[in-house]
């Protein structure tokens, strides 16, 4: 059984379901609905091999399993994949949001459905390729094709100014890419690959490690996004449709922070040390920074927006503590950001069919109306916040944890930041849920369908028990992370033992 | 009595000259109506002619007292401008037809123009570079003012001619700076009487090369040599805008590295700064000023002006991988820029062509399948992975950072970024507005060359390596 290239069959198989969309001809009615099966269907079976890969997977070893290599391009750049923990654990948050984004679209989308799903399986291809590319010119194309779904994704199934916001989007992602381009191009004529376990291998330069991290940097520091450009994110977020911001916020977000693990620790070691303090303070920015901006949001899915930009710092701190519980904290608060995000902006999405406005303003008291939806929106504005007991608060201990051990100012302001998303959660939560249902044309809300109870359901099941018991996911990639750690130590020592050569 | 020079490296091009000769005749007896069947039969003679060059000599050998070759280099440019300009003769037969410009003359001047190309590409000398250079340049001026009754056309070929005329006599001058200093119009021997040099090449010899690098620049139309792009592009008949952007592109760019890495290979220091202005400066304006545009025609000229200064940048490392790079960036460029021409001359309704980008509005509801592959031109124009373009890019930028230029590598991918705006806008158009009036559907000719170059735009980056393997062995044959 795993003879089979698993990877490749995982990757393309969305893909293939997409052909199968593309070609489903007739009536309009017909088209969209066959479209809508057909693409759930994709995603679910994707769901299950991607468990079969689970299953597979030997969690006592950080090496690359499940590897594939076939020659593509030049010598050194060939088509390489494979996943270790932390690829795994995004690849199987991927499989399982893409069926939840597309049964949440299920009503809410009424033109086009046909090319919606194509673009959504599409996505699904090209983000399961980012985390098991294993060649930097690959993970490019995967990271980069991705524009070309969301933009339309946006553009077209967006609301009232889509345009600028899918725009906006796609320049700043691109215009940080193809600096990381040039850093991949540049590794290749240096190097000779542009495998990145060989690469990883190969110490270079200290002094153009720098170069080359700023470029990389540009790049995934965009994706994150990090502060002060995180500006595309708030106006994507609430333009895109429902499921187009789950998978924004749940996956793509994540791929700046895997590029940082997958690419930047290893390959340029030194540049990531160097350059932690700057990547400390632009974190502990953003989590202030955005927690506030938050506070003062009118819009719902804005008001998300801002509170996955402070998220992500958490996320981007810990990283860079370079401690295991710092990494292993920062893994659990994207695992848990990417289904407490889906689950706040379906959510959003929820009210926002029966209602067709996200302003705070126009809603209060749902609970009257729509008892178990605010029940639901409880459980996740609570693990948005960090409540013990559900997968949020386990991240952002650890990162604390590990942050404490580095920087103390750090930990101060990113322990600020939870303070902070407290206030601005609970407070949007007061308003929308909670007091008298005063509004007139609120009374004829309706509560969960039992289609949106089966979109809530894996959610909600997942945030409890990881909360209680997040012993499984920290198994998968524990041993990735003191691979990774291990490396990065015995790389600046090598660094440093080359230097005091030198000085002799 | 002379000795016979060896024909057989020329064959091909032997072929076409006769065939254009007696195809003259066929049409001058025949009349207009015969327009269609020659049209096809220059097809058909172009297809022959390339079987002619694959199965010809490609090992660098010479005739006609060594003013002409054959390589590996020759053989593969000539393909593409057979290819090129066989598919735009194919493409303009629609148009021919809806406005009454169904004349004999037609085919056979863009059988003369390749001809030419074909000539350029293989020309070993400064006389045969001239020569093939004229005979193309003449054919396209005719070609651009061919609606004769329309100001817009002929105000286009008036341009193009003077324009050209001042271009060629630039070249033709600093051609002659070379044969005075070096005492040779013949490629090697010049590049022999360079390297001869102990204190490096004269003043003089640097002077010629700096006028002939501006009339080659003038051909392939690079920033500040472009002015008459635009005007050109719009008012030639768009058929003959296509052939424009695509076939003589090819060939410009084919001499241009023939002149600079064959005899002036040794001179590559002191060209290649001025290459790095002349690539620097058409991407940045070709990014730029395309975004002000609303007439399409002017818009892909100021984006072939950036895409050209995107392929300088290969010749600009003066290396066998910036030739590879730029071969194969013409290879891709040629898809692309077929199938979007092929689309830009489909955007008509009833038979009169419109040609602002607006008219695009909600092409994706209208005629979904055009608009996917138009979508797929601008993302592959703006060299977007996985699709052609961004390999197009990914192999003149690796040549550029080998060579060390970075500057001009960082510049060419942020201009590249600000490019994919208006290309994005098109799309925009297409997929985000409400509709416009429908287009005709094309003709079924028009739309298998637009799937057949979506689809190789598309998949291009699943077998990649063919391709990248003819082209360096193309490059190499330059560095013999």
């Amino acid at each position: 059984m795993f003879d089979w290239p698993l990877l490749s069959i995982l990757t393309i198989l969305p893909t293939v379901g997409a052909v199968f969309i593309f070609v489903i001809r007739g009536e309009d009615e017909l088209v969209a609905r066959n479209a809508r099966n057909v693409a759930l269907w994709t995603s679910l079976i994707t769901f299950v091999l991607s468990l079969v890969l689970w299953i597979g997977f030997d969690t006592s070893t950080a090496a690359y399993q499940f590897e594939e290599s076939r020659p593509w391009i030049a010598d050194g750049i060939t088509y390489h994949m494979g996943i270790d923990g932390i690829s795994l654990m995004f690849i199987l948050l991927t499989t399982l949001l893409t069926p939840l984004a597309i049964l949440a679209s299920w009503e809410s989308i009424k033109v086009r459905m046909r090319e919606y799903m194509i673009a959504f399986l599409i996505m699904e291809t090209l983000m399961i390729g980012v985390f098991s590319a294993l060649d930097m010119v690959l993970f490019y194309l995967f990271f980069e094709a991705g524009l070309i779904p969301m933009f339309l994704i946006i553009g077209i199934w967006g609301s009232d100014n889509r345009v600028y916001a899918t725009f906006k989007f796609f320049l700043f992602t691109l215009t940080g890419s193809v600096l990381m381009l040039l850093a991949i191009l540049w590794l290749y004529f240096q190097a000779g690959t542009t495998d990145i376990p060989q690469l990883a291998a190969i110490g270079f330069d200290p002094m153009w490690q720098r170069w080359l991290w700023i470029a990389f940097f540009a790049a995934f520091a965009v994706k994150i996004p990090m502060w002060p450009v995180h500006t595309w994110l708030p106006d994507a977020h609430v333009q895109a449709p429902t499921a187009g911001s789950v998978i924004l916020a749940a996956v793509l977000l994540k791929i700046g922070a895997y590029g940082f693990l997958r690419i930047s620790i290893p390959i340029l070691p030194d540049a990531s040390a160097y350059f932690t303090p700057l990547i400390f303070w632009m974190s502990a920015i953003a989590v202030v920074y955005a927690s506030l901006v938050a506070l003062m949001q009118e819009d719902m899915k804005k008001l998300v927006a801002y509170s996955s930009i402070a998220h992500m710092g958490f996320v981007t701190i810990g990283i860079f503590t370079f401690t295991t519980t710092g990494i292993e904290g920062a893994l659990m608060v994207m695992l848990s950001h990417g289904l407490v995000s889906a689950a706040l902006f379906l959510c959003v999405g929820v009210i926002y069919d029966r209602h067709h406005t996200r302003l705070i303003d126009k809603y209060g008291g749902l609970v009257h109306r729509m008892p178990a939806y605010a029940a639901v929106f409880l459980l996740f504005t609570l693990a948005n916040v960090g409540l013990p007991g559900t997968s949020g608060f386990v991240g952002e201990f650890l990162v604390l944890v590990g942050v404490f051990q580095v920087n103390t100012w750090i930990a101060f302001f990113a322990t600020t930041g939870i303070i902070l998303s407290a206030a601005y959660a609970l407070w949007m939560y007061r308003r929308v849920i909670m007091g008298a249902l005063t509004k007139e044309e609120l009374r004829y809300m309706f509560d969960l369908n039992p289609r949106e109870v089966a979109v809530f359901a894996p959610l909600v099941f997942l945030v409890l028990l990881f909360g209680v018991w997040p012993q499984p996911l920290l198994d998968v990639f524990s041993a990735s992370v003191a691979n990774l750690l291990n490396e990065h130590q015995l790389a600046l020592g090598l660094t440093e033992a080359k230097s005091m050569f030198a000085a002799r | 009595m002379a000795e016979l020079p060896n024909l057989i490296p020329a064959i091909p091009e032997l072929l076409l000259a006769a065939s254009a000769l007696v195809l003259l005749l066929f049409g001058a007896f025949r009349g207009d109506t015969s327009t269609r069947t020659i049209s096809w039969a220059t097809v058909g003679v172009m297809a022959l002619a390339a079987v002619f060059i694959i199965s010809g000599p490609s090992d660098g050998v010479q005739t006609f007292a060594g003013m002409f070759v054959a390589d590996g280099f020759g053989v593969f440019m000539k393909l593409l401008i057979l290819l090129g300009s066989g598919l735009t003769i194919i493409l303009s037969l629609g148009y021919l037809r809806d406005h009454g410009m169904e004349r004999f003359e037609y085919p056979i001047l863009i059988l003369l123009a390749t001809l030419g190309m074909m000539m350029m590409v293989a020309a070993a000398d400064l006389i045969s570079l001239y020569v093939g250079l004229e005979l193309q340049s003449l054919s396209l001026y005719v070609l651009a003012s061919f609606r004769r009754d329309s100001e817009r056309s002929t105000e286009a070929g008036l341009k193009y001619f003077v324009l050209g005329a001042l271009a060629s006599g630039i070249l033709l001058y600093g051609a002659s700076l070379v044969y005075g200093f070096t005492g040779s119009t013949n490629f090697d021997a010049i590049a022999a009487n360079i390297a001869a040099q102990e204190h490096g090449a004269s003043v003089g010899v640097l002077f010629g090369l700096a006028f002939l690098t501006a009339g080659l620049a003038f051909k392939v139309a690079a920033v500040p040599f472009h002015m008459w792009t635009p005007d050109v592009y719009e008012g030639a008949p768009t058929p003959v805008t296509a052939f424009f952007s695509v076939a003589p592109k090819i060939a410009a760019f084919a001499l241009f590295v023939r002149v600079m890495m064959g005899p002036f290979g040794g001179l590559a220091a002191d060209w290649s700064q001025i290459i790095v202005v002349l690539s620097a400066t058409s991407m940045v304006l070709g990014a730029f000023a395309a975004i002000g545009q609303r007439n399409i025609k002017r818009m892909m000229a100021y984006s072939s002006i950036g895409l050209i200064g995107f392929a300088l940048m290969g010749l600009a490392a003066a290396t066998p991988e910036g030739i590879q790079g730029l071969i194969l960036y013409m290879t891709l460029y040629l898809a692309m820029n077929i199938g979007a021409w092929a689309i830009i001359l489909n955007m008509r309704r009833g038979s009169s062509l419109v040609e602002n980008i607006d008219d695009l509005s909600g092409l994706a509801k209208n005629q979904p399948m055009m608009a996917a592959a138009m979508a797929i031109f601008m993302f592959s124009l703006a060299g977007i992975p996985p699709l052609a373009g961004f390999f197009a890019k990914f192999y003149v930028l690796l040549a550029a950072l080998d060579a060390g230029l970075y500057t001009l590598a960082v510049i060419g991918v942020l201009s590249a970024v600000v490019g994919s705006f208006y290309y994005l806008r098109i799309i925009k158009l297409m997929y985000f507005d409400e509709p416009a009036e429908k287009f005709t559907a094309p003709t079924r000719e028009v739309g298998l060359i637009i799937t057949a170059a979506a689809v190789f735009t598309l998949l291009f980056f699943l077998f990649p390596a063919p391709f990248v393997a003819e082209a360096e062995l193309a490059a190499n044959a330059l560095f013999r």
